[in-house]
C-alpha cells in the first residue's frame, strides 16, 4: 500500500523534501514508516511528533493505503 | 468563535474591541480575558533580529478549532477569538492573540490559559530565529506553568 509523508521545519530541511510518497507493507504501523525512513535516508532525529491524517496519534497507530503521515519536530507556535 | 491564521501583522487590542463589538452578547458577558504572544528581540542568550513561523496548512487551523471547541465544552464561554501569525515576523509584532468572553472572571482566566497552552503545546507552527550569525530553528518552547 501506499502513504504520502511530510516532513515539516527541521525535519524537512534534515530529509532536503517536503513530501514524499512510500510504499509500505500491509498493517504497518507508523513506528514501522519513521523506522523506514531513518534506514533509507540515514538520518537520526529525536523527539519527532507524527499525526496520521491530520490528526495525533500514538506511534503503534496502523496505517491505511493513502493516509496523510506527517513528521515534525517538537511544536513552538505562540 | 472566530480563529484566524494570517500572515499580516494584527494590532490585538484594536482585534478584540472590534470582535466585541460584533459580539450578539451585550450585557451577558462580565469577564474578558486575553493573551497577547509579542515578538522579543532576545531568546535566552542570543539577540533576535526576526523570525519565521511555519505551520502545517489545513492541520492548523482544524486543530485550533478543536482547541477552542474543546475549551467550549470544559468551560462555560460565551465565545473565543484566536489570531495566529504565520510567514515572516518582525520585533514587537504581537504573534498569538486569545481572547475569551465569559460571565465570570474564573472560567475567562482558566479558558484563556488553557487555550494557549494547548496552543504551545501541540499546535503545529514552528519558529525559526535570525540573528545577527544565521538562522536556527527554535526546539523548544518555555514552559508555562
Amino acid at each position: 500500500m501506499q502513504v504520502s509523508v511530510k516532513y515539516f521545519a527541521s525535519l524537512r530541511e534534515l530529509m532536503g523534501e517536503s513530501s514524499r510518497l512510500f510504499d509500505i507493507e500491509e498493517k504497518s504501523s507508523v513506528d514501522d514508516l519513521w523506522q523506514q525512513i531513518k534506514n533509507k535516508k540515514n538520518v537520526n532525529f529525536e523527539n519527532v511528533m507524527a499525526t496520521v491524517n491530520m490528526q495525533y496519534v500514538k506511534s503503534n497507530h496502523q496505517l491505511h493505503d493513502g493516509d496523510e503521515v506527517a513528521f515534525f519536530p517538537p511544536v513552538t507556535g505562540g | 468563535m472566530k480563529i484566524n491564521i494570517c500572515e499580516n501583522s494584527f494590532n490585538s487590542y484594536e482585534e478584540i474591541d472590534a470582535y466585541e463589538k460584533k459580539l450578539n452578547a451585550k450585557g451577558k458577558f462580565g469577564a474578558t480575558a486575553s493573551f497577547i504572544g509579542s515578538m522579543r528581540n532576545f531568546n535566552e542568550d542570543k539577540k533576535i533580529e526576526s523570525m519565521f513561523l511555519e505551520h502545517y496548512p489545513d492541520m492548523t487551523e482544524s486543530f485550533l478549532n478543536q482547541i477552542a471547541n474543546d475549551a467550549q465544552k470544559r468551560f462555560n464561554l460565551i465565545d473565543i477569538l484566536i489570531l495566529h501569525r504565520v510567514g515572516q515576523i518582525e520585533i514587537s509584532e504581537h504573534i498569538a492573540l486569545v481572547a475569551v468572553w465569559s460571565e465570570h472572571r474564573k472560567e475567562a482566566f482558566e479558558s484563556c490559559r488553557f487555550i494557549m497552552e494547548e496552543l504551545k503545546s501541540r499546535a503545529p507552527f514552528w519558529k525559526k530565529e535570525k540573528t545577527t550569525t544565521g538562522t536556527h530553528w527554535v526546539k523548544n518552547n518555555t514552559p508555562g506553568t
